[in-house]
């Protein structure tokens, strides 16, 4: 071999090498030793309550817990674009959950997204948020989850085709996409205002849903809060792209947020009931810095934005005309409920002021006149009668249409008939395995004509 | 309590021997010339009141027999139980027969179907009335066979004698034979004999109730009737101040508008335009509101201080007692809904100065009183006939609706009226079951015994069911109203707030008082089980605090205190079929209850015990199982009978997880499923198992609401054992759990 | 005029299009087993089957029902020919005041006729829309069960399974 040729040679050997090494570096995360399952009883109270309202704030049990089976044991089914991941179990089980997991592996799964036994998880988990949990709330985090009761469950296999299925690959996708501390406090912000910010870019993971993401199933970090995807339902946008024909304010976020409804928005239901069933039980001050910073998220409304169900009801009779038959079974069907007055969250909503006839997506209006509103155990909640079994394709896309023609000023969506075959297979998956909503809206003074 | 009794009568004629229909007399009212003379000892059941046999059985010359009661079918199963005990002592097959039901025209005046007195009232009268029946019949074969009556027997609807000869009922029947007054003596079957009573024999409803045959008083459909829609007042004691009519008049199909002061009604050709032109006439009015309702979160501040009428209604004392630990307990119901699932529906009829009403109304009688009271006609122009709705579970609705609907066929002289009430309109207007206080204090002595009981129970009266016109809603809100009664305690030994206030255990000191509170400020009348219900649920809560003070099983602890036998061994089946052992220790999550009653201290006994699973993290209660024993006396349908207590177990478990009125400064606020949730599927528990104790011959027992007592404590005290708190405010929530749990 | 197709027969109704199909059932074609329980879609007494499915007929308008079929309790059997749902509820006694109980059945008929061999759990969430205030629903779930297991063995003898072997 020539010089040259040997230099080149060597330096490509070196290359390959460190790259190789690098790759190793990259991908290649130490185990953590087993631990014996500490005994629950050597957590201090205090931190296990403080680890409770923190595991409601970040919604744990929405994602880990399947609808009649354990509390944390994992194993819901979470459809994403390149397959169906089960989330696991985190009940301290010794064999089957985190039982021997120590807190620092805990931590380190929190913060970079790594199983105790170095495994990379897939980011389905959200660590890309929780890596801003602060160690003391994952401290009380792991104190709660310590204290639960062990399930065994084995976890699930993944549904994953190649290569997404070899999690050496999510080093790859972390090494482009994980930012760790995204979130720092902004000193000419009040205090309450950070608490939201920690708690909304932290645990609180919003923009999991409410971001849309890239093709490799990141969140794009330019387009924060403009809407996103969860369970075959839109999750809207949160930012200035806000469909809401009433704009959001503070006030009324937190109300939502804390009530699960708002006259002028409608019923938290589909995935958000479980959300805003959590943040019911957490101190109401974390609720307000939610609430505080997401209205700072969606900024001062355009001037055109108010009055629009005024708009709407004028609306009524252009609509009807080109689109009777939609006309008909909204008026047949709907009025009866939506017209008739009674206040929320047990009258229909205005539909001038739904915000799912007014997004982009028509998947969550679709969702919800077929499944309806179920009914929660026990507790005084809404019930919305679904019209899956009563419409066909046919009448459910032109009432569709309808809705989207009178009650919104909005152009016409496309493709309804393919939204309403979507959602009527996948509704159905979602309502069988989605654990629920634990608890209603909060009991409001309301009246009605008996 | 009963209407006064109207002397009627009927002649039906096949032939000179058919038997009359007659109604009761007591000597008091007698009018007929052969009533007799001298008044023999007062016969047992509803005897007392319709002594004569014809008004219980007819048998006619072709052999068709039929059997009168005044008690009306609520899907208790009473129509094949009353069938059943009839056929046994008239010797026929069970198909032979047939039951005619509460009508003022045709049946004795019995009162209402309440209380779990209907096997002891008609089941008793009917079970002598048949006996009596089939011994005339005897003895008229006897004269005209010329033997003995001892060589006769009876069987398939006939006489026999020794060499085969048979004579049929039908042949046999003659003149007024059956009108008689009942003997103090029968010959009773020997429960050892029974064929009829005693089987699980289908029920003769069902089978219409699951092919759409017509069974309720919602289907029936006469020629020309008409809807009708009530458009209420939006709370109580409302002044419809403005109501604009004319465009609602000219609605398709609309054919008047009823307007009696505050009454305000809408009458349609079809259903569904009678409910739009209620949405529309609803719209065109405005009231005047001045309700002022107390603070719903606030009942035991509200029910404790309102005026009251305190009575001692129990004292024993033995100084020699004397207590060494006390502890003390305050246990609260709210106000709870019968919700019955088919809203209140009466179709009612006026032709020539005569009212008719179809009604699902529980006392034809009474309330006929009142419907012809408020329409000032007589009585005797008015019949009500009960035709099955669904449950009501006491005073729901259905007098009100029935009410409505003469008020309004009133103004539609000849066309039948149907009024059909909204599901909104019966959560919000229905009587509720009142919102109770129960104070609660013993002590016991060294052996760990209860050496002194002081129980002190907080009530409205539990009845305020027509009578008088001013129970229903119509009468209060006409032009010219008619007053609300005053409300009156029903009295012991049933009682209505005080219902199983007294003890049924043995205490050497005990003090029970009676705090009976008049002012109403929600409308309340009888729900199921009336004061037992919560009643039960203390004593029985606050005998398992005892227990527990006492380090004792919950079990031997009862035991300990209870003398009676048939109490006894209810209490030791249900234990024993559960599996509880003393010392048991529960899975994790779950936890053991027992509980136990004799309904009214005199009715049904039953004692339970159920098995709960706490979900930590939600407090979410789930009923897993439940075991019961009853001793309802004699049985007569044992399948009815469990399907009474298993339903009774389910049912209360909803009011105790679940139930209760939700109602602002002003108007009720829980007024359809929404607001009032109970029970559905995902709460159903995995098993429900009731083991009869049968007592052949023993008096019927009544146990319609023997078990809601027991099942709310024995859930209850399951609910203690999982979670080691103890809840004492109905219902038992989720989120009191919770809290509970966490606090 | 609308024509309504009930149980294999065509009726020609004087009904709106807003009318729900409850009060044609019940008021034109005079049918009982379909209950008005609530009008508003909240306890499932007024349940019919259209084009296969389970449907609470207060909330559904005629105008819905174009070339549909509709199959109420009545089209399932009668008293002296049972369907097996009805047979099963008789035999176990499935009922107290009876009025939840038609609204059950239908559903019921909806779930086997699509699952012939439902679980517990998968019956219960089937039942959930329903509302039983006489607290009935043992029986109902075991009579569920065991119209399961009659029509496996009605299909078991019937001459088309026998040909298809």
């Amino acid at each position: 071999m020539t010089r040259s040729a040997r230099i080149i040679a060597g330096i490509v050997a070196v290359v390959l090498v460190a790259a190789v090494a690098a790759a190793f570096a990259i991908v290649w995360r130490p185990a953590f030793a087993t631990i014996d399952p500490p005994a629950p009883q050597t957590f201090d109270a205090a931190l296990v309550k403080k680890g409770r309202d923190l595991a409601a704030i970040g919604n744990c049990n929405d994602c880990h817990t399947v609808r009649g089976a354990k509390n944390f044991a994992g194993g819901l089914p979470v459809p994403t674009p390149f397959g169906t991941i089960f989330s696991s179990n985190i009940t301290p089980d010794a064999e089957t959950g985190i039982g021997r997991w120590s807190e620092a592996a805990f931590q380190r799964a929190m913060r970079s997204g790594v199983n105790r036994e170095g495994q990379h998880l897939y980011p389905t988990f959200p660590y890309d948020h929780f890596t801003n949990v602060s160690d003391e709330d994952d401290r009380a985090l792991y104190a709660f989850l310590m204290t639960r009761q062990p399930v065994r469950a084995p976890a699930r296999e993944n549904q994953l085709s190649f290569p997404f299925n070899q999690r050496f690959a999510i080093a790859g996708w972390k090494l482009l996409f994980l930012r760790h501390d995204t979130y720092q406090p902004d000193p000419r912000q009040s205090a309450e205002w950070n608490r939201g910010a920690y708690l909304v870019e932290g645990l609180a993971h919003c923009g999991a849903c409410h971001t849309p993401r890239n093709a490799l199933g990141a969140e794009r970090n330019s387009a924060q809060f403009a809407g996103g995807d969860v369970d075959n339902w839109h999750a809207y946008a949160l930012n200035d792209q806000s469909h809401s024909p009433v704009p959001w304010t503070a006030d009324a976020l937190f109300a939502y947020l804390r009530e699960g409804f708002h006259p002028d928005h409608g019923t938290a239901r589909g995935p958000m009931a479980e959300v805003v069933s959590n943040l019911s039980s957490v101190p109401s001050s974390d609720v307000r810095a939610i609430a505080v910073y997401m209205a700072g998220v969606s900024g001062t409304p355009a001037a055109d934005r108010k009055g629009q169900d005024e708009m709407a009801l004028a609306q009524g009779k252009t609509a009807a005309r080109d689109n009777a038959a939609g006309a008909s079974i909204y008026a047949a069907a709907c009025a009866s409920c939506h017209e008739n007055g009674r206040p929320l969250p047990y009258g229909g909503i205005n539909l001038g002021r739904s915000t799912a006839i007014s997004s982009p997506d028509p998947r969550n209006l679709a969702n919800i006149v077929l499944s309806g509103v179920r009914a929660v155990e026990g507790e005084r909640s809404p019930i919305m009668p679904g019209f899956a079994a009563s419409m066909n394709d046919e009448q459910a896309t032109a009432l569709l249409n309808y809705l989207r023609a009178r009650f919104s000023n909005q152009p016409a969506w496309t493709g309804v008939d393919k939204t309403v075959q979507d959602a009527r297979r996948t509704q159905t998956v979602f309502l069988q395995t989605s654990p629920g909503p634990r608890n209603a809206p909060a009991d409001p003074m309301q009246r009605d004509k008996p | 309590m009963n209407a006064p009794i109207i002397l009627d009568r009927r002649r039906v004629l096949a032939g000179g021997g058919a038997l009359i229909i007659s109604f009761s007399l007591t000597s008091a009212f007698a009018q007929q010339q052969d009533a007799p003379a001298a008044p023999a000892p007062s016969p047992p059941g509803s005897l007392k009141t319709s002594p004569y046999l014809d008004a219980w059985i007819r048998i006619d010359t072709d052999g068709g027999i039929t059997v009168f009661t005044g008690k009306a079918e609520l899907g208790q199963g009473f129509r094949t139980a009353f069938q059943q005990i009839a056929a046994e002592e008239l010797d026929v097959a069970f198909g032979a027969l047939k039951v005619v039901t509460a009508d003022t025209k045709v049946t004795a005046n019995e009162g209402y179907t309440s209380g779990s007195n209907s096997m002891k009232d008609s089941g008793t009268a009917i079970q002598i009335a048949a006996a009596q029946a089939r011994e005339l019949l005897v003895a008229e074969a006897a004269k005209r066979l010329d033997l003995p009556v001892e060589n006769l027997r009876t069987a398939d609807g006939a006489v026999i004698a020794p060499d085969g000869k048979r004579l049929s009922y039908g042949e046999l029947v003659a003149g007024d034979m059956l009108h008689v007054q009942a003997q103090p003596k029968s010959k009773l079957k020997n429960p050892a004999t029974y064929k009829v009573i005693g089987q699980s024999v289908p029920r003769v409803d069902i089978p219409a109730k699951v092919t759409g045959g017509a069974a309720y008083v919602q289907d029936m459909r006469l020629p020309g009737m008409v809807h009708a829609r009530v458009v209420r007042p939006p709370s109580y004691g409302a002044q419809l101040i403005e109501c604009e009519t004319s465009a609602v008049e000219k609605l398709p199909g609309v054919v008047k508008i009823v307007r009696d002061g505050n009454f305000l009604a809408v009458v349609a050709e079809k259903e569904f335009q009678s409910i739009k032109a209620m949405n529309a006439l609803a719209a065109a009015t405005k009231w005047k509101e001045t309700a002022s309702l107390p603070k719903q979160d606030d009942l035991l501040a509200v029910l404790t201080s309102l005026p009251s009428q305190n009575t001692t209604i129990f004292e024993r004392g033995n100084a020699s007692a004397t207590g060494q630990k006390t502890i003390e307990a305050t246990y609260t119901r709210p106000y709870q809904a019968h919700g019955s699932i088919g809203p209140s529906c009466a179709v009612a009829q006026f032709v020539d100065g005569a009212m008719t009403v179809w009604t699902h109304t529980q006392g034809v009688y009474p309330d006929r009183q009142g419907i012809a009271e408020m329409l000032r006609m007589p009585p005797a122009s008015v019949r009500l006939i009960h035709v099955e709705g669904s449950g009501c579970y006491g005073h729901n609705g259905a007098d009100d609706a029935a009410a409505d609907a003469a008020l309004i066929a009133r103004a539609l002289p000849g066309r039948p009226v149907r009024v059909q009430w909204m599901r909104e309109q019966e959560h919000a207007w229905e009587p509720y079951g009142p919102a109770m206080v129960t104070k609660l204090k013993a002590s016991l002595d060294g052996n760990g015994k209860i050496a002194d009981w002081n129980f002190e129970v907080f009530s409205n009266t539990h009845s305020m069911r027509p009578g008088g016109a001013g129970s229903m809603l119509a009468a209060q809100h006409m032009a010219q109203p008619f007053a609300l009664p005053a409300p009156r305690p029903l009295p012991l030994p049933e009682g209505g707030g005080d219902r199983n206030a007294i003890p049924f255990y043995n205490f050497p000191n005990a003090h029970v008082v009676h705090h009976f509170i008049p002012a109403m400020p929600l409308r309340i009348s009888a729900m199921r089980a009336l004061g037992a219900y919560h009643n039960v649920f203390s004593i029985e809560s606050f005998m398992d605090e005892l227990a527990a003070l006492a380090g004792a099983d919950p079990v031997e602890f009862r035991l300990k205190h209870l003398d009676d036998s048939r109490g006894r061994d209810v209490i030791e089946k249900a234990a024993q079929s559960f599996g509880w052992k003393a010392g048991q220790t529960s899975p994790q999550n779950r936890g053991f209850g027992f509980a136990f009653a004799r309904y009214k201290n005199l009715a049904a006994y039953c004692a339970i015990a159920s098995e709960v699973e706490v979900n930590r993290e939600t407090g979410r209660p789930r009923l897993i199982r439940a075991v019961a024993a009853v001793d309802s006396g004699q049985v007569v349908n044992p399948d009815g009978l469990i399907n009474q207590i298993e339903g009774a177990i389910v049912q209360s478990m909803s009011w105790t997880l679940y139930e209760s009125v939700s109602f602002d400064d002003t108007r009720i606020t829980s007024i359809d499923w929404q607001t009032y949730p109970i029970l559905r599927f995902d709460a159903v528990p995995e098993s429900v198992e009731v083991h009869i104790i049968n007592r052949p011959g023993q008096p019927f027992l009544g146990s319609g609401e023997t078990g809601q007592g027991p099942a709310a404590a024995s859930i209850a005290n399951a609910i203690a054992n999982a979670t080691g708190r103890r809840l004492r405010n109905l219902p038992l929530t989720r989120k009191r759990i919770k809290e509970a749990i966490d606090a | 005029m609308m024509t309504l197709k009930v149980n294999g027969r065509e009726h020609q109704v004087n009904a709106e299009a807003d009318t729900p199909l409850l009060y044609v059932l019940r008021e034109d074609i005079k049918l009982n087993a379909a209950k008005f329980g609530c009008g508003l879609g909240q306890c499932g007494a007024c349940t019919v089957i259209v084009d296969g499915k389970a449907v609470l007929s207060c909330v559904t308008p005629m105008v819905l029902l174009e070339g549909k079929q509709v199959t109420t309790l009545e089209g399932l059997g009668t008293i002296a020919e049972p369907a097996p749902i009805q047979r099963a509820f008789m035999e176990e006694q499935a009922a107290q005041c009876g009025y939840c109980i038609a609204g059950m059945m239908m559903r019921a008929q909806a779930l086997l006729q699509r699952n012939s061999k439902p679980t517990d759990e998968q019956i219960r969430a089937e039942l959930e829309p329903h509302l039983c205030r006489c607290g009935t629903h043992m029986r109902i779930l075991r009579a569920v069960h065991r119209a399961a297991r009659l029509m496996d063995t009605a299909d078991a003898s019937s001459p088309a399974s026998r040909s298809a072997r």
